[in-house]
């Protein structure tokens, strides 16, 4: 049985889709269902992905606008437009991704939840693996992905108070100009 | 007298001056302040192959409280600004900043939101010590500049400046 026919077997219907891409197997479950599936995938007895390598956020934002500005360049060099192009459909804005490894299997596992803009909040997986705490921390001070039950979330590489998040696509490179005060106290 | 040598003319004290120059030229102890690949480099000129102890950088300083001269070796981040300015501000005067590597100059290859774009935002430098990283001779390069800073200085009129500057002169006998 491959891993995908297993991890299928394991999640039954909490999987939304799976691809496969160079041999690393990547499982999109929903939002809601994320805990519930990381603690199956962990407690499987053939799987059993008990280590979280990493998690981290990403915003795909610029990618959905480039696939949508391509189409329409395509159209207008083959034909006139005959009608206007209507808006399309994209999935969430954000993405947050788990990076498990099994250390009895030796296999990895890649699982992914999509994250709306207007509300992005996420299960914190820290009561499953410990090794979430700092990064979800990261997730949120990079993204404002928060974490539902997260013991500590709070700010983990920029001060607390800082009012951006900076990888966001739409934050510039150079920033808007923030500084840090010193205050004594 | 006292006028005379408040406007630096008193022999006497001139020649003070210079002994006190003298005496801190050549001991200007060092606080290695190394955050980031420069302060690989930094460690090197200390160590014995390039010996900054030579020219009287004789112990590097973990305390602020005891060093004069700050070398700052290495990127500053946003967040660690107001670090770098209270260790400044606990360095007891007289003191000297180095600002060694592109990234302590200028922020250098790091143009973006959390890095200092140079730390005469934050502290007052009187050397800067360009390169990613700069040599070990570089430093100590800019270790000679610092001294021949401190050689240029005027540590009694300062102290005449605090002391006396408060007294009103024509009050006196
Ligand atoms: S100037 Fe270059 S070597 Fe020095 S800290 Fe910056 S990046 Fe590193």
């Amino acid at each position: 049985m491959s891993l995908k026919d297993q991890v299928q077997s394991c999640l039954g219907p909490l999987v939304v889709a799976v691809s496969e891409c160079q041999g690393d197997l990547s499982v999109e479950v929903s939002r809601e269902n994320i805990k519930a599936a990381l603690s199956k995938l962990k407690e499987d007895p053939g799987l059993s992905f008990d280590f979280l390598s990493d998690l981290f956020g990403v915003d795909n934002s610029e990618l959905y606008k480039k696939t949508a500005a391509k189409p329409a360049k395509k159209a207008e060099a083959e034909t006139a437009p005959e009608e206007p192009p209507k808006p399309q459909e994209f999935p969430p804005r954000f993405e947050v991704i788990y990076l498990l490894l099994s250390l009895k299997t030796n296999k990895r596992l890649q699982v992914k939840v999509r994250v709306p803009e207007e509300n992005p909040v996420v299960d914190s997986v820290v009561s499953l693996f410990k090794a979430a705490t700092w990064p979800e921390r990261e997730a949120y001070d990079m993204y404002g992905i928060r974490f539902n039950g997260h013991p500590d979330l709070r700010r983990l590489l920029m001060w607390e108070g800082f009012p951006a998040y900076p990888l966001r696509k739409d934050y510039p490179l150079e920033g808007r100009g923030e500084e840090r005060h010193l205050i004594y106290d | 007298m006292g006028l005379k040598a408040y406007t630096g003319e008193g022999w006497l004290l001139t020649k003070m001056e210079e002994l006190i120059n003298w005496g801190r030229k050549r001991s200007p102890w060092p606080l290695p302040y190394g955050t980031a690949c420069c302060g690989i480099e930094m460690m090197c000129a200390l160590a014995a192959s390039y010996d900054m102890a030579r020219f009287g950088a004789e112990r590097p300083s973990f305390s602020p409280r005891q060093a004069d001269v700050l070398i700052e070796a290495g990127t500053i981040s946003k967040k660690m600004a107001p670090i770098l300015r209270r260790i400044y501000d606990q360095m007891a005067e007289p003191k000297w900043v180095i600002a060694m590597g592109a990234c302590a100059c200028t922020g250098g290859v790091f143009r973006t939101y959390s890095t200092l774009q140079g730390i005469n935002r934050v502290i007052p430098v009187d050397v800067y010590v360009p390169g990613c990283p700069p040599r070990p001779e570089s430093l100590l390069y800019a270790l000679m500049k610092v001294m021949e800073k401190i050689e240029k200085d005027h540590p009694l009129r300062a102290l005449f400046d605090r002391e006396i500057g408060q007294v009103d002169l024509r009050s006196c006998p």
